[in-house]
């Protein structure tokens, strides 16, 4: 699915990749961890614009548009995929054949009271979860998720995670709580020095590798 | 930015010492006392007779507003282009009253007039805002929709929620603007509340005209509890079905008026005398007309338009600076101060400025004076009011100066006055389009020249001189822009939907 080959990546406002390589066949769950600011970010954008067309993305900053309720922030995930007088329409009042598709996706996240409330009404935990309704709703081969879960209390962070790894084939995150990704993950890769440091199974990952990944930084 | 100030301060004092200001009635004092009694014992009953005119006021600028969204809108939308850019700043740059002085020849004193009037420069100002406000508008949303949203479902979900409320503050705002254009409309005999103003004022009825301004205030108090966004197109179509039965337009003058009377009168001038009705492409004698024009009436027209402009412009910055701390937190304690004041500046921005520069006319006789005051005041309660709002959002520490002086000089004003000038500047534009409108007043600002070339049915010469009032308020808007850029100060996205 992706083969990177000693690939270096630079764009104007965000960190530096360097000669990076990697392979993830399709069907793999895939975490990356690594320090603050070392290009997760960075890699994860280059994953989706090397795959737009089949991939669905849970931005970190959720870009979610907050004067519109929960259930049209999910549906403008298939925007593309409906006519525009239909779009119009479930804009002016939310078609019932679109309800009925979006619930599931709500019930899922734990949140199927609040479809209509308007999203600049909702927590943050709330929203991210939101954002991950959109990317789930898209249904795609390939989820790439930005700290999908970084907002949400620990124990529904979990359900959460899980979540995303059921919705589409292949799936990969870029996260900074190591433990949930070793629990819900099979592969990580550390990211470190704007290059790939490790990748293996998760059950190789162990305090000495995290040692070396976040060597320098105060935790 | 103090330098800046010094500099507009001392062209000011030497214009205010080239203006021409004087009090030429024989006795202003008791003029002033007939209007003060009138204010006190308003005749209300008026008001009933003249409920057309209230009525006609509410529904023009209910016509005339939607037809301004609708194509500002649309120009909103290509306003990237230069051209469309130009277009939008030519047709606000020239007034309502001289657009309503253009289709009075055409459609004559007809609804369709005043619409017009209204319709026209206001597309040009929501061409120009609403596409500030999506240029401005939070792109975040925009980087979730799928790549290939087609543009209208991608501005349906990704940028209208988002400027929403923007654009709606903005335009009710200015639905406010079109009710005071509606009302002074009827200066030029249009059947709005003008007309009867003009006609009060004029033949010193002074219990009349309080009442009718009354109304007036209190049409546009009660906005907030009429004017409910559920209900506006119900009030926009109730609107353009009660004026459609005055409607009567001959197509006929418009072609005349288009392919022959805008002509200069050189090129019509043979046709005219054998009785033809030829035009003829007489070079010389057009540009010698040009010439004579230039010298005898935009010559001393400009000059008294800026002269009065530079006046205004500077004696609104003082009128703020002296008045914006008395709805201040930070200097007025008592809430019910501040509520007094609050409302002092209400009424004097909702009266509109050529109302106002008429009732100081029939006190003080013609000059520059009624011009300033009423400009100064009108704005500068504007600009007091944005101000003082903007004071009241800085934070002072508390250990602040206890001394207003000091408190105002140290901590509130260097705060502000960025911000305060970014207001003025770009009010510069609207005070010039003012000062040449009160000519109609009988000062020689540019509007005297077309009002008189109207009269004297001189269309060709009034055309030619509201180009020259648009291209001197286009250049003054240039100029205006680069200062703040200089400077370095911005109005903001909040100013566009609170002045």
């Amino acid at each position: 699915m992706y083969d990177l080959d000693n690939l270096s990546v630079a764009y104007e406002d965000a960190a530096v990749l360097q000669d990076i390589s990697l392979q993830i066949k399709a069907g793999e769950k895939v975490v990356i961890i690594g320090p603050s600011g070392v290009g997760k970010s960075t890699l994860l954008r280059k994953l989706y614009e090397l795959r737009q067309r089949e991939s669905a993305l849970i931005h970190q900053d959720y870009a979610l548009v907050p004067q519109l309720s929960a259930f049209h922030n999910v549906y403008i995930g298939r925007l593309d995929e409906h006519p525009t007088l239909h779009n119009l329409l479930n804009l002016l009042k939310p078609q019932k054949k679109d309800l009925e598709q979006i619930r599931p996706i709500f019930q899922a996240l734990g949140m199927e009271e609040k479809m209509l409330d308007s999203v600049s009404n909702l927590s943050g935990g709330q929203q991210q979860r939101v954002a991950v309704g959109r990317a789930i709703y898209r249904s795609c081969p390939i989820i790439l998720g930005d700290e999908p879960v970084s907002a949400i209390d620990p124990h529904q962070a979990g359900t959460i995670l899980q979540l995303i790894v059921q919705s589409a084939p292949t799936v990969v995150l870029a996260m900074h709580d190591v433990q949930l990704a070793i629990e819900h993950f099979p592969r990580i890769i550390g990211l470190r020095d704007a290059s790939v440091c490790f990748d293996l199974p998760a059950s190789d990952v162990d305090e000495g590798t995290l040692a070396e990944l976040y060597q320098g930084e105060t935790a | 930015m103090f330098r800046t100030s010094l500099y507009f301060l001392l062209v000011a004092l030497v214009c205010l010492g080239l203006a021409d200001i004087e009090v030429t009635t024989l006795d202003p004092w008791e003029e002033l006392r007939r209007i003060g009694v009138g204010f006190l014992t308003p005749d209300f009953p008026i008001i009933y007779t003249f409920r057309d005119a209230l009525l006609n006021t509410v529904t023009f600028a209910f016509c005339g507003i939607s037809l301004g969204v609708l194509f500002g809108s649309g120009l909103a939308f290509f306003f990237r282009f230069a051209p469309v850019r130009l277009f939008c700043a030519f047709i606000r740059a020239i007034h309502e009253i001289f657009w309503a002085f253009l289709f009075l020849p055409i459609v004559g004193l007809n609804p369709v007039c005043g619409i017009l009037a209204i319709a026209i420069p206001y597309a040009g100002v929501f061409g120009k805002v609403y596409a500030e406000i999506m240029q401005e508008a939070d792109q975040t949303p925009l980087r979730g929709l799928p790549q290939g949203t087609g543009g209208i479902s991608r501005f349906c979900y990704g940028i209208l929620p988002v400027i929403y409320s923007d654009l709606k503050n903005y335009t009710s705002y200015r639905f406010e603007c079109a009710l005071r254009s509606s009302a002074i409309l009827g200066f030029v005999g249009l059947p709005t509340l003008g007309f009867h103003l003009e006609t009060a004022f004029r033949e010193g009825l002074y219990s009349e005209a309080p009442a009718l301004l009354y109304a007036f205030y209190l049409l546009i108090a009660s906005l907030r509890y009429w004017l409910k966004p559920k209900l506006v197109v119900g009030y926009v179509v109730a609107s353009f079905a009660l004026i459609s039965t005055d409607v009567h337009v001959q197509w006929s003058n418009i072609t005349r008026f288009l392919t022959y009377e805008i002509l200069p009168w050189p090129m019509r001038r043979d046709g005219f005398l054998d009785g033809s009705g030829d035009v003829s492409f007489a070079l010389g004698g057009t540009w010698r007309w040009v010439v004579e024009i230039l010298q005898t009436e935009v010559l001393q027209g400009v000059w008294n338009t800026v002269v009065l402009t530079q006046v205004v412009l500077v004696g609104t910055g003082l009128f703020t600076l002296l008045f914006f701390g008395t709805i201040s937190r930070h200097f007025v304690k008592a809430r019910s101060s501040r509520g007094v004041a609050h409302y002092f500046l209400i009424v004097m921005r909702t009266t509109p400025e050529y109302i106002l520069a008429y009732a100081m006319l029939q006190l003080w006789g013609p000059s520059m004076l009624p011009a300033i005051v009423a400009i100064m005041l009108h704005n500068g309660a504007i600009l007091s009011y944005l101000t003082g709002q903007n004071a009241n959002l800085v934070q002072l520490p508390i250990d602040a100066a206890r001394k207003k002086a000091n408190r105002y000089f140290f901590e509130v004003l260097p705060r502000v006055y960025g911000q305060f000038l970014a207001f003025l500047f770009y009010r510069w534009e609207v005070m010039m389009r003012e000062s040449a409108i009160l000519g109609i007043l009988g000062i020689y600002t540019l509007g005297f020249f077309i009002d008189s070339a109207i009269s004297d049915d001189k269309l060709d010469k009034a055309v030619f001189l509201i180009l020259i009032t648009a291209v001197l308020n286009i250049g003054i808007d240039t100029i205006s822009q680069t200062v703040r850029r200089r400077l370095r100060i911005a109005t903001g996205a909040v100013f566009t939907y609170q002045q």
